[in-house]
């Protein structure tokens, strides 16, 4: 008995624990280590060929910058835009507010074809940007473009509750101590706010490594040039390259790892720096 | 996830009294308004241009062709699987995280974030890898003719791989902010297990849980990447929505591309709605 009462005292522990393990281990832990089974038993060289070749490498490299710009995108159009959606009350801020979801909401695919209406050359917008000499459809511009279009939410709802939560007597203490707005910006709000920008960010380029069906419409999917690395893989899974597709994937699989772990650290630091977030 | 923590339990804290000239204001809120409009809300528009710069008749024809409709029972067939089983997971998780102490909770609930972080190609490759003709499960399956990858049971494994984060999450939060004190009134009054969790804890959870389906649904629905890798694209058979519109698109058939994605983009709308519906329906009075 003692040990169910440290448990809690509701009943249908063992039911939902139980049902909750066996699914994701069924649906998520078995596939998933079959991938890693599938490379443990690679030869070494295999994987390290399918994975330095020119072509990997030059997916592996768009992948990780492309991300890493989008994310840095993300970051600073995030925090302007959860300013705003927090700080000042005008008119069509609800619609600025839901339009902040569309990019979770809508399906990839549909994203990816809508900004390729809107970016190539003959769209709305492209046709602007062509006599300027951008070109974004079908250039890694394009890539960049679609993995920031499906970060945009992170940075946003990461900041937006933490920026809410400010003591509004900080920054009042800071005017009356002669501080002017970009100072107290500077010196009070930004240190508070940099550890949910940078966990929002690493959200972000993990989800635009991982991106897949707003990238294949409007990448062009130009091999060495504009391939994104999970483009790679099912071209490999296309050839019935299951090796090379397995090579790919690990790598892919590490770097999400990582950026999960960096996630990790930053939120516990960011609840370290201001207590348990107020939402 | 910050989806899920900031929607329902939205802080009310005091604005600061100091803030910034009116012009700077302004300008802020213009970029902001500038950079959603020409990132979000104009590919948006262009969706619905598009899909109706054939007239209508042509929109009607598109996503009324038989391969739209089949493609559309598939979407809706799938949907109805997955939805269901991954809120009824959702909840039980929810349940076991938020009601008990246990040791690898943390490790619990990064397993169900877990699919947040795989690309879903990679979560197609992992079913192809062990459920594939060449698979771990291959043979055995073969020998008994059950077809997963390249079939109809692949594309719904891969829509529930990808779409196991959203119900838990949002029960999870609703869960843990308001604490289990009503629970455990009901117990010492005498409640069994399951009148506990109709009568007390599914009206709680209640607008989580449906803002948590839409979410699961919208995904199940318009899911990409992990489906178009084990799908097969058979046609008739194994061709979700928005693999349709990328075959039209391939063939150069743009509107009726854009035809069919319009019905995607229907589906986000009605979810942003159900949103804002839930955020007004669970604001504390």
């Amino acid at each position: 008995m003692t040990v169910r009462r440290a448990r809690g005292i509701l009943p249908g522990f063992g039911l939902s624990l139980g049902t909750s393990v066996l699914y994701l281990t069924l649906l998520v832990l078995v596939p998933l280590a079959g991938v890693a089974l599938r490379g443990a038993t690679a030869r070494w060289e295999d994987i390290w060929h399918a994975s330095t070749s020119a072509r990997a490498l030059a997916s592996f490299r768009l992948s990780f910058f492309a991300s890493v710009a989008a994310g840095a995108g993300n970051a600073v159009a995030g925090l302007l835009i959860a300013w705003v959606l927090v700080r000042y009350r005008f008119a069509g801020r609800s619609v600025l507010d839901a339009l902040v979801d569309v990019p979770f909401a809508l399906p990839t695919a549909v994203a990816g074809l809508a900004l390729t209406a809107v970016y190539s050359a003959d769209g709305w917008l492209g046709r602007w940007l062509a006599p300027l000499g951008i070109e974004v459809a079908y250039t890694p511009i394009g890539v960049w473009l679609a993995m920031t279009f499906v970060g945009l939410p992170f940075v946003v709802r990461t900041v937006q509750p933490v920026l809410a939560g400010i003591d509004a007597h900080l920054e009042e203490a800071a005017a009356v101590l002669g501080a002017g707005r970009l100072q107290a910006f500077g010196r009070v709000i930004f240190p508070t706010v940099l550890p949910a920008v940078l966990t929002g960010f690493t959200l972000a380029v993990a989800r635009a490594l991982g991106e897949y069906g707003s990238i294949v419409f409007i990448s062009g999917n130009l091999p060495l040039r504009t391939e994104i690395a999970p483009l790679l893989i099912v071209a490999r899974l296309e050839q019935y390259d299951y090796a090379g597709a397995t090579a790919l994937a690990l790598v892919l699989l590490l770097a999400s790892f990582a950026l999960l772990f960096a996630t990790n650290v930053l939120q516990r630091w960011s609840v370290r720096r201001l207590g348990p977030s107020p939402g | 996830m910050p989806f899920g923590e900031s929607i329902l339990i939205a802080p009310q804290i005091r604005q600061p009294g100091v803030t910034e000239p009116a012009p700077v204001r302004w300008l802020l809120v213009s970029a902001a308004a500038v950079l959603l409009g020409l990132f979000v809300a104009v590919p948006l528009g262009a969706v619905f241009a598009t899909a109706l710069r054939g007239g209508l008749g042509r929109y009607l024809e598109a996503i009324l062709h038989p391969d739209a409709r089949s493609a559309i029972g598939l979407t809706l067939l799938t949907a109805a699987i997955v939805v269901p089983v991954n809120a009824l997971f959702g909840i039980a998780a929810a349940w076991a995280i938020a009601n008990f102490r246990f040791r690898g909770k943390r490790l619990l609930i990064t397993l169900i974030d877990l699919p947040f972080s795989v690309s879903p190609v990679i979560a197609g490759l992992a079913l192809v890898l062990v459920f594939g003709r060449q698979g771990w499960l291959g043979d055995w399956l073969d020998a008994r003719q059950v077809r997963i990858v390249f079939a109809v049971p692949g594309v719904v494994l891969a829509t529930a791989f990808v779409t196991v984060p959203y119900v838990a999450r949002e029960v999870l939060a609703v869960l843990e902010a308001q604490g289990s004190d009503e629970e455990a009134a009901a117990l010492t009054l005498g409640a069994s297990a399951w009148q506990i969790l109709a009568r007390v804890t599914l009206p709680k959870i209640r607008w989580g849980l449906l803002y948590g389906i839409a979410l699961c649904n919208a995904r199940a629905m318009g899911e990409f990447g992990a489906v178009s890798v084990v799908s097969g694209h058979v046609r008739g058979e194994t061709i979700t929505l928005p693999l349709h519109a990328q075959i039209l698109y391939d063939q150069y058939d743009a509107v009726g591309a854009f035809a069919v994605a319009s019905l995607l983009a229907l589906l986000a709308l009605f979810t942003l709605v159900t949103k804002k519906y839930v955020e007004r329906r669970s604001r504390p009075v």
